[in-house]
Parts: structure tokens; C-alpha cells; sequence
């Protein structure tokens, strides 16, 4: 949420300094009244336990194996499941997406498909996964693919579509064949657009390998949290929500710090 | 350009943040008529279907891994009929599902508007908020299904919890974007007339957030569809994903593809007909 702080500079409305300190008071008081509910009682503390619970907890699960493996050895299990699926989708999404901005039949053809196959929500495919590839590594990945694949497809090829037409022309002038025409002229001209999907399908990619793991693997914090549900194991639950989430925002920091530097090199400046 | 708006860095974002449309843009190059598109479209897909019945009859799709067309139709004549599959008949499931989603999707558009609407209208209710926001929303609502089993079981309530988290952060933030977009001169003119801050509100922040409002809907839709059908695959009495995590227990693929194609129309059906509400309550914008 940058924007809710790049958006304070307006003419209306409170101080930086009470903005700061609104925003210190709002973020005491959420970890103060999750502390004060699971010390009070009013919920057992199984049930909710506090920030320091749970902070003791992923220490502890960093040196103490839960479900066969530490907690960063499960992250890194599904870390490595996240790259190789999300490498596959872009893999695959870009390059198709971009010959699909400039042959026509290709496009008529695959748009069906995809059009008809993009609402089938990608955890949907969980079973599948399970039945073609048992527990093994395809699973995940199938299910990793088809959440990340979308944004990537689509971004390169609305990218393909909106290069501006004097290059276009420009390049036929000079005599550019298709495949020159989708490497040399396309390509670079839709990067922005690429990377901005590369980011919104990591984001999708990551969340369905949480899905994905919850149901059909036997390592990664997705079956650790499941795992430590069985178990009724509240604070672990906690602490793979947080582990997962903490990996998020890396890989969309990661990501947006390479969508700047693109936009600065590839950028239109129209 | 308001509908095409992506939410940076949102972890829930869908499909059509990207792409509202991926019909024809304007400057397209080469123009394809919507008749001749939808002919080629049909033929595909009739090729493909007619490529599944040949590739069953020469043997290749034995149905162990992928179903022959005469498992799916055995599957869908099993769970329509009286005693159904995973616990109820197709027609129990569907509407189990979209009870389901329907309800959490209606919690989170009761909660998160409004809250969004507060946040874009004051700043110090943002300063406050948006730090748990800044917390909260980079875990999955994927990620909520075991906690919300813990606290809450396996019934409709766990359910609903998790849509709530799922549909929530769309509905905020979208607002919050809309109200944030509207135009100052808009605004200082309806002040300069003497509208009180409800009045405000009232007749001009929320119809020029209204576009911003429906593409957060939306999202949250589809984040409510995709959310419900995990949490029914983790664990369920009745649903969609019952079904499939049943199917997959049963190794039962023809009973699988059917259930897909269910929750892919369904998902379907859900975004359309939203955006069929969307053109009806604001025609200004066809």
C-alpha cells in the first residue's frame, strides 16, 4: 500500500507528523489487542495465541524439525516448486502470447481455450495433479503453471498488440519476416508490459503452490500448516501464514525492482 | 480506463486485472471481424472434442489418467441422479457452493466498501488502519484455510471466514482507490455549494468511485470462487470441491473433468452476470 502513503502529500487532512503517529498508534494497537485477547482469555490460548507465542514459535521451528523439516527447509522446498513453475509459465506464456499478438490464426485458435479454460480457478486442478503425477514434483507445478500462465500470456500479448504502428510499418519497410518481426520488434517493445504481468502472475503462481500444498505434497509449509492443523497446533499455523507471506512480499519486491528497471530502459515515454 | 486499473502489487489480483478484455483492442493492426472470431473459436474447440472421441476410439485415452467422453457422461449421470456422488446430488452441491460463496462474498462487500469508503474519505481513518492492512495482506487467503479450520471446523462458517479474507482486501482497496480518484474539482465544487460531508459522499464520492467499486468487486468475486473451491478441497460436508477431493480419493477421472467444467461455468457465470449488473447500474459508463 505505498499509495496510502505517497497519498498523504494532499492539501487536506492531517500532518505528516500526525500520520506518522496515527500510523504507529494503529499498528500498536493491533498487535496490543491480539496480545491482550490471548492473554485475557476470553479465547482460549490454543486457540489465539499472541504475537510473542508465535514469534517463539518460528524460532524455534528454525532449529526443531515439525513434520519432518525445519520451517526454512520446508520454505525453501516450496520456494524451489514456486521457481520451476513459474519459470515453465513464463516460459511458455510469453513467447506464445507475443506470436499470438502478430499471426491472426494463432490467436483465433488459442483464444478459445484459453478463454474457456481461464475460469476454471487454478486450485481446481489439484486433483488432476494428484492422479498424473502422484506426490512427485509435477503437481505443484501443474498447479503453479496454471496460476501463473494467465497474467503472463495475456500481458504479452495486449503488449503485442499496442506496440506502436510506426515501428511496426517501419520494420515491414525494411523488410522484417514474422519471426524477426515477434524477437526484434515485439519483444522489446512490449517488455513493461511483460513484466507487469510477470509480477501479477508470481503473485498468483505463489498463492496457488500454497493451495496446492495444503492438499496434494509431503513437504513445504503448505503441509507444514496443514500438518500442524491436524495437530491442532495453532502457533505453527501462525508461523507458516507469516513465512508465507514474508516470501510473498519478497518475490514482489524482487519483481517490481526489476519492473523499474525495465520501465526505465523500455519505457514509452508517451 | 478505469476498469483496466491494476492494483499494484496486489496478491489477489486476478485474470482481469490484467486483461479486462481480451477482445480487439482499438489500434489493432488487423481487424477480425467478432463473427468470423467466434466461428474459428467453435471450430477449435469442435476439433478438439472430436480429436478426444478419436483418440479414445484408437486407444490412446484409456481413461486411467484422462476420461473417455462415456466416463464423463457415466459421471454426470451418477451424481444427477438420486443417490449423487460425495454426498449429494449435483444440483445439492452447486448450490451448496454458491450459497457459500454468495453469503462471503456479501459479508466482505458489506464490510469492505464501507471501510473503503472511510479510508478514502478520511485520512487519519487510513493512517490508522492501513498498517494492519500492510500486515495482513500478503498472506494468501489460501494460506487462511487451516487457521480457519482450527478456529471454526469444517462447516459453513470456516467457509465463509475464509471468503470474508479472500473478497475483503479487493473491495477495500478498490474503493479506497475509486474514492482516492475522484475529482478534486468535482469536489471543492460541491463544497464550494455548501454540501455537508454526508451529501458529499452521498452525490458525488461514491458514483465517481462507482467504476473503481465494481472492478474491486469482481476481483472479489473471483477471489471468493477460487477460495471457496480450496477450502472444499481441504475438507467439506457438500460442494464443488467435495466432489473433486472425493473424485480424487475414488480415482475417479471422469467425475474430475466434471466437476471442472462445473466450477469453470459456474466461475463463468458468476463474472458475467456481474458485469450484467455492472452496465445496468451504471449505463453512463457503456
Amino acid at each position: 500500500m505505498a499509495a496510502v502513503i505517497a497519498s498523504r502529500r494532499a492539501r487536506h487532512g492531517p500532518s505528516r507528523r500526525e500520520f506518522v503517529v496515527l500510523f504507529v498508534t494503529g499498528l500498536l494497537a493491533f498487535f496490543a489487542a491480539w496480545q491482550a485477547l490471548s492473554m485475557i482469555g476470553i479465547v482460549p490460548r490454543s486457540f489465539l495465541p499472541g504475537p510473542i507465542d508465535v514469534l517463539q514459535t518460528i524460532v524455534r521451528l528454525s532449529y526443531e524439525k515439525y513434520s519432518g523439516d525445519t520451517l526454512w527447509r520446508h520454505l525453501l522446498a516450496s520456494i524451489g516448486r514456486f521457481g520451476m513453475g513459474f519459470l515453465l509459465a513464463a516460459a511458455v506464456g510469453i513467447p506464445l502470447g507475443l506470436l499470438m499478438g502478430w499471426y491472426r490464426w494463432l490467436d483465433d485458435v488459442v483464444s478459445p481455450f484459453f478463454e474457456s479454460l481461464r475460469f476454471v480457478a487454478p486450485i481446481a486442478w489439484v486433483p488432476f495433479a494428484g492422479l498424473w503425477f502422484g506426490t512427485g514434483i509435477g503437481g505443484p507445478i501443474l498447479v503453479i503453471f496454471s496460476g501463473a500462465f494467465p497474467p503472463c500470456l495475456i500481458n504479452a500479448y495486449r503488449g503485442a498488440k499496442y506496440v506502436d504502428r510506426r515501428l511496426v510499418e517501419a520494420a515491414q519497410t525494411l523488410g522484417a519476416s514474422g519471426p524477426r518481426m515477434v524477437t526484434d520488434v515485439l519483444l522489446p517493445a512490449s517488455l513493461p508490459s511483460i513484466v507487469a504481468g510477470l509480477r501479477v502472475g508470481a503473485g498468483l503462481g505463489w498463492q496457488s503452490l500454497v493451495g496446492a500444498e495444503l492438499i496434494v505434497v509431503a513437504s513445504g509449509v503448505g503441509y507444514l500448516m496443514v500438518q500442524a492443523q491436524l495437530n491442532l497446533n495453532t502457533p505453527t499455523v501462525m508461523a507458516g501464514m507469516i513465512a508465507i507471506g514474508l516470501v510473498g512480499v519478497a518475490i514482489d519486491l524482487a519483481l517490481r525492482a526489476l519492473e523499474n528497471r525495465i520501465n526505465q530502459n523500455w519505457g514509452r515515454e508517451s | 480506463m478505469a476498469r483496466s486499473t491494476v492494483i499494484a502489487g496486489s496478491s489477489t489480483a486476478a485474470l482481469d486485472d490484467v486483461a479486462p478484455r481480451v477482445g480487439r483492442p482499438q489500434r489493432a493492426r488487423r481487424t477480425t471481424s467478432p463473427s468470423r472470431r467466434w466461428y474459428i473459436g467453435s471450430i477449435a474447440l469442435a476439433a478438439t472434442i472430436a480429436l478426444w472421441f478419436v483418440a479414445t476410439a484408437a486407444g490412446w485415452v484409456t481413461g486411467g489418467r484422462f476420461p473417455t467422453p462415456s466416463d464423463v457422461w457415466r459421471a454426470a449421470m451418477q451424481i444427477s441422479t438420486d443417490g449423487g456422488y460425495g454426498g449429494g446430488t449435483l444440483l445439492q452441491h452447486i448450490w451448496q457452493s454458491c450459497r457459500l460463496v454468495l453469503l462471503g462474498f456479501a459479508v466482505a462487500v458489506a464490510t469492505g466498501v464501507p471501510l473503503g469508503l472511510l479510508m478514502g474519505s478520511s485520512r487519519r481513518a487510513d493512517a490508522l488502519v492501513s498498517p494492519v492492512f500492510m500486515l495482513l495482506r500478503p498472506i494468501p487467503p489460501l494460506a487462511w484455510i487451516p487457521l480457519a479450520i482450527l478456529w471454526l471446523g469444517l462447516g459453513d462458517a470456516a467457509k465463509i471466514f475464509v471468503i470474508w479474507v479472500a473478497a475483503f482486501v479487493p473491495s477495500v482497496i478498490n474503493t479506497f482507490t475509486g474514492v482516492r480518484s475522484v475529482d478534486v474539482t468535482l469536489q471543492e465544487a460541491a463544497r464550494v455549494h455548501g454540501a455537508s460531508r454526508a451529501v458529499l459522499l452521498r452525490d458525488v464520492m461514491i458514483p465517481g468511485a462507482l467504476p473503481m467499486i465494481f472492478t474491486g468487486l469482481r476481483l472479489s468475486l473471483q477471489a471468493s470462487w477460487t477460495t471457496l473451491v480450496a477450502a472444499e478441497l481441504v475438507g467439506a460436508f457438500t460442494g464443488l470441491g467435495k466432489v473433486l477431493s472425493v473424485a480424487t480419493l475414488d480415482i475417479y477421472p471422469g467425475m474430475i473433468l466434471f466437476a471442472m467444467v462445473w466450477v469453470g461455468v459456474l466461475g463463468a457465470l458468476m463474472t458475467k452476470s456481474l458485469a450484467w449488473l455492472e452496465t445496468r447500474l451504471l449505463p453512463w459508463l457503456r
